[in-house]
């Protein structure tokens, strides 16, 4: 199908963005990629007055370490994220997430921002900010604030984003000594959305797991961060007991709603498989 | 607010300028506008692939791109790439290995294949599955294609086109 008729602005600054979007209020939406945006305006999932590109908007760009933070700029791209040495070294749970992320060609163009901001339940990066315990920035005119990822992810398609404000960076802990990180998802073809995936975070020391943070991904609206199966293994090696006793506590905690392809059983049993496969990969 | 705005983009070499709706994707630009019509619609969102072209030397979707957005850009179609020589060992080898049926899918596939031989030349078969995997095939059922594209690597790594 093809796209309603909207019209389309690109400004060159920060204060012309919250200008429009202060006065368009929600008849406008934020073009950055348009990975997501512009597949649901073909689909005619929505119908803005008006696209304001930002892409033309300097400093929302690059992926810079400083300190103890590495800090993603809202228009990074996946292609970006999937070829930085820095993301490599530093967030290498990040680099293992990306390739997951749709295909080449739609990584050349999407953003990091895009993906956060739209917080599909699919997606890979809300799942991973909470496991690496990540800072959102979001900027409104003449203000700035910063939201834990943890509590940035309200519902389905619900962030704490309000009118008029943007998310420009991501703001990520370098990660302590000892610490690893395992990203896994099944999807039925590679590229497709997942059916559930893991963003496994922990520290590893004389092969007993602490601190882990498991981030599951399509098991509910938001991401949910696995604490009961996290408090079973503190301190354990993952061994089989350890392994078992941690995915006995899924059921409880993750909602795996059903979808067209997948009931809620078998959602359920995939995602203790992918907390199998990830404790052993972690421990090895 | 403007629905059409004033476009100027490098399209195969040439610039072009023309007043497009902002709605108008790349690809429909490409083919309505230009008569270039190698780009394919498919699904028109994104999964298919039949629409790749390359901008600013990236493979896009056409149909998740507004022509708009080309402003200022390049923009290289599979005409061009033919035009130019760039693939013809790529289009040699998909003749040779039977790697196109209908041909819907083949000007994507040929943009992802170009993209991947540049970028990985010592990609292996998995990778080669791994990359193509953004673009769908409902005639050969992918294998020839892979073949094709296994021996142009083979080849270029060793120096012959």
């Amino acid at each position: 199908m093809k796209a309603p008729e909207f019209s389309y602005v690109k400004p060159g600054s920060l204060a012309e963005v919250f200008d429009l979007l202060d006065r368009h209020g929600d008849r406008a939406r934020v073009l950055a990629g348009g990975q997501s945006l512009l597949a649901s305006l073909n689909l005619r999932l929505s119908e803005p007055e008006l696209l304001v590109d930002i892409t033309g908007v300097p400093g929302l760009g690059g992926i810079a370490v400083s300190g103890q933070t590495v800090r993603i700029g809202a228009l990074t791209t996946h292609r970006q994220i999937e070829n930085s040495a820095e993301i490599a070294q530093h967030l290498p749970l990040l680099a293992q997430a990306v390739r997951n992320v749709a295909h080449v060609a739609i990584r050349n163009l999407g953003t990091f921002g895009g993906s956060i901001a739209l917080a599909d339940p699919a997606a890979e990066y809300p799942a991973c900010a909470i496991a690496l315990d990540a800072t959102f920035v979001l900027a409104r005119r003449g203000a700035e604030r910063r939201v834990k990822a943890r509590e940035f992810f309200r519902g389905l398609y619900e962030t704490a984003l309000q009118p008029g404000e943007l998310l420009t960076a991501g703001e990520f802990p370098l990660a302590g000594a000892g610490y690893r990180s395992v990203f896994l998802e099944l999807a039925r073809r590679h590229g497709d959305y997942a059916i559930v995936g893991l963003a496994a975070h922990a520290r590893v020391a004389g092969g007993r797991i602490s601190d882990a943070r498991l981030a599951f991904l399509g098991a509910g609206s938001t991401p949910v961060l696995a604490v009961r199966a996290a408090a079973a293994l503190e301190g354990r090696q993952p061994d089989a007991q350890a392994i078992a006793a941690a995915q006995a506590t899924l059921a409880e905690e993750l909602e795996m709603p059903a979808d067209l392809c997948s009931s809620r059983a078998t959602k359920l049993h995939l995602a203790r498989v992918l907390l199998g496969r990830a404790l052993g990969a972690l421990g090895a | 607010m403007d629905k059409t705005l004033l476009t100027t983009l490098t399209v195969n070499g040439r610039t072009v300028t023309r007043r497009i709706p902002a709605r108008q994707h790349l690809s429909d630009f490409l083919r309505d506008e230009l008569g270039l019509t190698g780009a394919h619609t498919g699904c028109e969102h994104g999964v298919c692939g039949a629409c790749t072209v390359r901008v600013d030397g990236m493979t896009v979707r056409g149909c998740l791109m507004l022509a708009v957005q080309a402003n200022g850009r390049r923009v290289d179609t599979i005409e061009g790439l033919s035009d130019s020589g760039e693939i013809a060992d790529l289009q040699g080898a998909f003749h040779r290995h039977n790697a196109l049926q209908c041909g819907f899918c083949t000007p994507g596939m040929l943009m992802s294949a170009q993209e991947l031989l540049s970028s990985r030349p010592d990609a292996t078969r998995d990778e080669i599955r791994t990359h193509m995997a953004g673009n769908y095939c409902r005639c050969t059922g992918y294998q020839a294609i892979i073949d094709a594209l296994e021996e142009v690597l083979a080849s270029r790594r060793g120096g012959r086109k």
